[in-house]
């Protein structure tokens, strides 16, 4: 029990290495005329001083760590290594002080340095990792040096890449135009009538986009959460087979990208859409485009979201026991009464998380209303364009992300609490056996009644995007053709052998890049924040779990245009990379590895880790001998559904793509956006095919064992549900 | 490893809450080597949670914890020398017998080779040899628990811990394994502490029984000292189904004690009673009946009830309107008729004065 284990030892080389060896600046790219030298070099031959404080503050580490241990200096020497590091990568950028009132201070003129670089990055991870030591030697986390350490990473990872950003927001909003602080702006900007007028009530104007944003999320919200209730009392209680059709709504809303229905709204209602167009014919009304604005935003959402509130329904629907349902008539309680007095009240609570859902959802949406929006403007479109518009307003976009904010925010902590004060997954109990008691047949009309338009229309919509390519101009022109598949898909031969001429193909194989390098990250943290938070405990664990699952609640959009104004400048520069859009994937889709891992550990015993114990494995091990293999479920359904998500995405990242780095998704969104709707329409049936192929090759390949392999007792599969509820 | 008069395991005024629960109340306990030491008591009255923080994998919130003569109250699980066999087994299930049996040693950092060897030969000791590569899903319930204690035994731990090892076997293989652990572990002479809340299974194979009742130790002692002299009425109760009476202590006189059972007078040891009001355990096999009333030195009773269970009878006498007596009869040939009048005896050797009220 004298020294620290090697790990720390190991670390603290790593450190020395990063300061001596390794390039302090430029992951961002460098400037001219700054060497990419080490930390060490650039603090003597560089003039940087302020790097020496970092040199020193590892001596005291050295001396913590290979003298007799000493833990407590160990943790002050690594915690000031990362406070420096903080306050001179803030104090000093590549144009001078980064906080001006520092300037009278020094000598002229004012020092300089690029973002950090690769020694940087190393350097801190060690210090976080010698922390981590130095903490369970103190008995932090029962001494366990791994799960210390874990915490301390994904707490670090989650403040950089959504604390800051999220910061980085709220500093913005209180800037003006110029970089100069102006808080009456900000105050005016926030509370001004752009946001919250009420012009369409009193003034015949259009209302405040604080106003469109909510009244859509609440009608979308009511309508899918009836579609969906509707869906699951036809699948689980009535007798009408609904088994592949719930295999497939529970896909399509992950393989489709969500621009995708209001696109194919268009193309069927539009002005010069395909029913538009037949309905005009055959009544001699004139074409409208009463479809672009608030009508076709809610439609579109509606279409999108309701498979995400049908899952959502069908597992609080069958959380309700049918032996009570039984019970009641065997209590001589008829159908309709049974309903009324047993089914409905057991599921009112889940109708309000259903709701919730959709609502944050709805919220968060930005390609649906930027395609068929029209004038009608919600908070997420607005703050695309006052980014990328022409009045290029940063404020004003971080004004609109602060209350785009508050409200997913709000929501998702209703929800949370809802869900928790409930807890109606447990209140089937045992004895889910017993058949399913019929619905009374005026409501199964009813369910019908809302259940088949919705199908018809969703039928009508993948429709179109499947043969919407294949002909000139869907609607207008019905003649058969393969040229926009050839615009966008064609492979030539050329000089130096076959090569992608389509124009589809730069981005797509951009998209799979960026989403293949950000899977096993988004993976790997999401399971390992499951662990943390299902197996261990520790001090500040509710606090934790908010911040891991939180990024599930922050649209988009918000998430590019914080990461614009965090990591365009120094200390950490990584905008027009493809590494910036990797991250964005990463955090934003984590809480789908963390929600996968935490209903696969559900089912592992924890006396499985225990025995694990005491046998005299720690907690490493424990995880990758015993618990990993036990997760592959999770570990499968992380991987694909990350990176399914990631191709699909389109919010986060339309503000990160540069030409260098175009994605399929964003480009699919810029043709629709001139009206070549034949490529995008072709690209996107594309994606949805490809997608939806992974899917299944993924699940054969699950669900089939292996030559050789014996069945392993207590893996289950994990249903699609797990993945979309928050 | 210290000398051997070191004790395996010691508390020293261990608490454990949970919340506002207090699950274990200022335990004191050492544990001698090579001794089986059973924690017995009903649901919920600390028994795993004492086991638990022996193995480590709770800490105390008072109090310390040697395994071996070493502190180990703030080690974790794994830096602690001991073996547990759970309740469920926790076999893994995605690896065979013999790796399930080689994980603890390769943990350790044995080689490969070695590890096999001390585990094939620990699957033999269970009786399992031969079945190394069989998946845990491939054995029956008996067999897994054999694993299990394999794994844990291959470890040489300072102590064997097992948390009710034989409540998921049925019945009839119970009494099969709980010698064979008995067996096992005088033969290595291992130090175990087994917790169960079955009183036969306590009796038949400890050396010393913690009774347990609401988060302390309510008696310790061999098993033989707790049938025959239980100190409370909670522990006269709780093992071997006594009648609780109430009687009256006359007169102490040297180890013993003149009593009055509802006018029958007795003298046995006093254990501790004083003149005045005390209470009498009497063990259901200890009561005799006999047909008809008032021979001397019996007393009165009315039978109220009689169940015949094959290998014997039950019956409740009523006595007086507050005494009602559970009798066990060996007697299946001539059974009594409920209604009849009964002389009740009482075998001195079945009974223990219960001090204070
Ligand atoms: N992890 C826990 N959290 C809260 N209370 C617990 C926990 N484990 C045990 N308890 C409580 O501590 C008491 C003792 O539990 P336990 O040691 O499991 O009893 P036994 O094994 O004797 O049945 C019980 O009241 C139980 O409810
Ligand atoms: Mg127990």
């Amino acid at each position: 029990m004298d020294g620290f284990p090697r790990s720390a030892k190991i670390w603290l080389v790593v450190a020395w290495a990063a300061l001596i060896a390794l390039p302090w600046y430029g992951l961002g790219g460098i400037p001219r005329g700054v060497p990419a030298w080490p930390a060490v070099v650039q603090a003597s031959a560089g003039a940087r001083g302020w790097l020496i404080p970092l040199i020193l503050a590892l001596i005291p580490a050295t001396v913590a760590v290979f003298g007799r241990a000493r833990p407590r200096l160990l943790v002050a020497a690594a915690a000031t290594a990362i406070l420096w590091t903080v306050i001179e990568g803030f104090a000093i950028v590549h144009n001078g002080w980064g906080v001006a009132a520092l300037g009278p201070w020094f000598a002229d003129p004012a020092p300089t340095q690029p973002a950090l670089g690769w020694g940087a990055l190393v350097f801190l991870v060690a210090m976080l990792m010698l922390i981590a030591n130095g903490l369970a030697r103190q008995g932090v986390c029962r001494g366990d040096v791994f799960v210390t350490g874990a915490i301390l990473l994904v707490v670090a990872l989650i403040a950089l890449f959504v604390i800051y950003p999220a910061l980085c927001i709220f500093v913005s909003a209180v800037k003006d135009n110029d970089g100069g602080f102006a808080p009456e702006l900000f105050g005016a900007k926030l509370f001004g009538r752009p946001i919250w007028g009420i012009d369409c009530l009193v003034g015949g104007g259009a209302c405040g986009t604080a106003w469109n944003t909510v009244v859509v999320a609440t009608v979308v919200g009511v309508v899918t959460t009836l579609l969906g209730l509707a869906f699951a009392l036809l699948a689980l209680r009535t007798r009408v087979p609904m088994k592949p059709l719930i295999g497939l709504l529970s896909v399509l809303p992950i393989i489709t990208p969500p621009f995708v229905i209001g696109l194919a709204l268009i193309l069927l209602f539009g002005r010069s859409g395909a029913v538009t167009i037949w309905v005009a014919d055959l009544f001699h009304v004139p074409r409208t485009r009463w479809i672009y604005g608030v009508t076709g935003i809610t439609v579109a959402q509606v279409l999108a979201f309701t498979p995400i509130s049908f899952l959502v329904m069908i597992g609080v629907l069958q959380g309700v026991a049918p032996s009570l349902e039984e019970a009641a008539e065997t209590l001589r309680a008829g159908r309709w009464r049974t309903f009324r007095t047993i089914t409905w009240p057991l599921i009112r609570p889940g109708l309000a998380n259903a709701f919730l859902i959709a609502f944050i959802e709805s919220m968060a949406d930005f390609a649906n209303p930027l395609m068929i929006g029209g004038n009608f403007t919600v908070l997420s479109t607005d703050i695309f364009f006052a980014v990328v518009g022409t009045t290029h307003d940063q404020g004003r976009a971080a004004v609109l992300a602060i209350v785009l904010l508050t409200f997913t925010l709000t929501a998702f902590q209703a929800q949370r609490a809802w869900v928790g004060r409930r807890g109606y997954a447990t209140m089937g109990g045992k004895g889910a056996a017993g058949r399913a008691t019929e619905l009374p047949g005026g409501l199964k009309a009813l369910c019908y009644g809302l259940a088949l338009p919705y199908l018809a229309l969703t039928v009508a919509v993948y429709g179109t995007i499947m043969v919407g390519g294949f002909v000139e101009s869907i609607g207008r022109d019905n003649t058969p053709t393969l040229r926009h598949l050839i615009t966008a898909f064609s492979i030539e031969k050329g000089i130096g052998g076959w090569f992608l001429s389509g124009s589809a193909w730069n981005s797509l194989v951009t998209t799979f890049e960026v989403a293949l390098i950000a899977m096993p990250f988004t993976a790997a943290i999401g399971i390992v924040v499951a662990w943390l938070l299902d197996r261990q405990r520790f001090a500040g664990r509710q606090a934790f779990e908010f911040l891991a699952m939180m990024s599930f609640a922050i649209p988009g959009t918000v998430i590019g245009v914080s990461y614009i104004l965090a990591f365009n400048v120094p200390p950490l520069a990584l905008t027009g990379t493809g590494t910036i859009i990797a991250i964005a994937f990463a955090f934003r889709n984590m809480p789908v590895g963390i929600r996968a891992g935490i209903a696969n550990l559900a089912q592992i015993d924890r006396s499985l880790d225990e025995a694990s114990l005491t046998l005299g494995a720690r907690s490493l091990r424990t995880l990758v001998l015993v618990l990993l293999p036990l997760m592959r479920p999770a570990v499968t359904t992380a991987l694909v559904y990350s990176f399914v998500r990631a191709v699909t995405a389109v919010s986060a990242v339309i503000f990160l793509v540069t030409g260098e780095y175009q994605l399929a998704t964003v480009y699919i969104v810029g043709r629709a956006d001139v009206g070549d709707y034949g490529v995008a329409i072709v690209y996107s049936a594309m994606l949805i095919v490809l997608m939806l192929l992974i899917l299944l090759i993924i699940r054969l390949g699950v669900g089939l064992n292996r030559p050789g392999a014996r069945p392993v007792r207590g893996t289950a599969s994990l249903t699609p549900a797990t993945m979309v509820q928050p | 490893m210290s000398d051997v008069t070191t004790p395996a395991v010691e508390l020293r005024g261990v608490t454990k809450r949970y919340g506002d629960v207090t699950a274990l109340r200022t335990i004191d306990l050492a544990i001698d080597r090579g001794t089986l030491v059973t924690l017995l008591g009903p649901s919920g009255c600390g028994k795993t949670t004492m086991l638990r923080l022996i193995a480590g994998l709770e800490r105390p919130d008072d109090g310390r914890i040697l395994i071996g003569g070493r502190d180990v109250t703030l080690a974790a699980a794994s830096e602690r020398n001991i073996g547990m066999v759970f309740q469920s087994y926790a076999l893994f299930p995605h690896m065979t017998v013999l790796e399930n049996v080689c994980y603890g040693l390769r943990a350790g950092g044995m080689k490969k080779a070695e590890a096999i060897a001390a585990a094939t030969d620990k699957i033999a000791l269970v009786g399992l040899a031969g079945y190394e590569s069989r998946l845990p899903s491939e054995l029956s319930g008996g067999q897994q628990q054999r694993v299990a204690v394999a794994r844990a035994i291959v470890l040489e731990p300072e102590v064997l811990l097992f948390d009710e090892p034989l409540s998921n076997l049925d019945a009839k293989l119970r009494r099969h394994v709980r010698e064979e652990i008995r067996e096992l572990q005088q033969s290595l002479s291992l130090t175990a502490v087994y917790v169960t809340h079955d009183q036969q299974e306590a009796l038949a194979i400890s050396d010393r029984i913690l009774v347990m009742n609401m988060a302390a130790v309510a008696q310790d002692g061999s098993p033989r000292a707790l049938y025959e002299q239980p100190e409370s009425r909670f522990v006269a109760d709780f093992i071997g189904d006594a009648n609780i009476v109430p009687i009256e202590v006359r007169r102490i006189d040297g180890p013993l004690a003149e009593i009055d059972l509802a006018g029958l007078v007795l003298t046995l040891p006093h254990h501790g009673a004083t003149v005045g009001a005390a209470e009498l355990a009497i063990r259901p096999q200890s009561v005799g009946l006999a047909p008809g009333a008032g021979a001397p030195g019996t007393l009165p009773g009315r039978l109220a009830t009689a169940a015949y269970l094959g290998s014997h009878m039950e019956y409740r006498v009523r006595i007086t309107p507050e005494i009602e007596l559970f009798v066990v009869s060996p007697d299946v040939a001539a059974p009594l008729k409920p209604g009849c009048d009964v002389a009740v005896s009482v075998a001195a050797d079945g009974v223990a004065i219960i001090p204070g009220r």
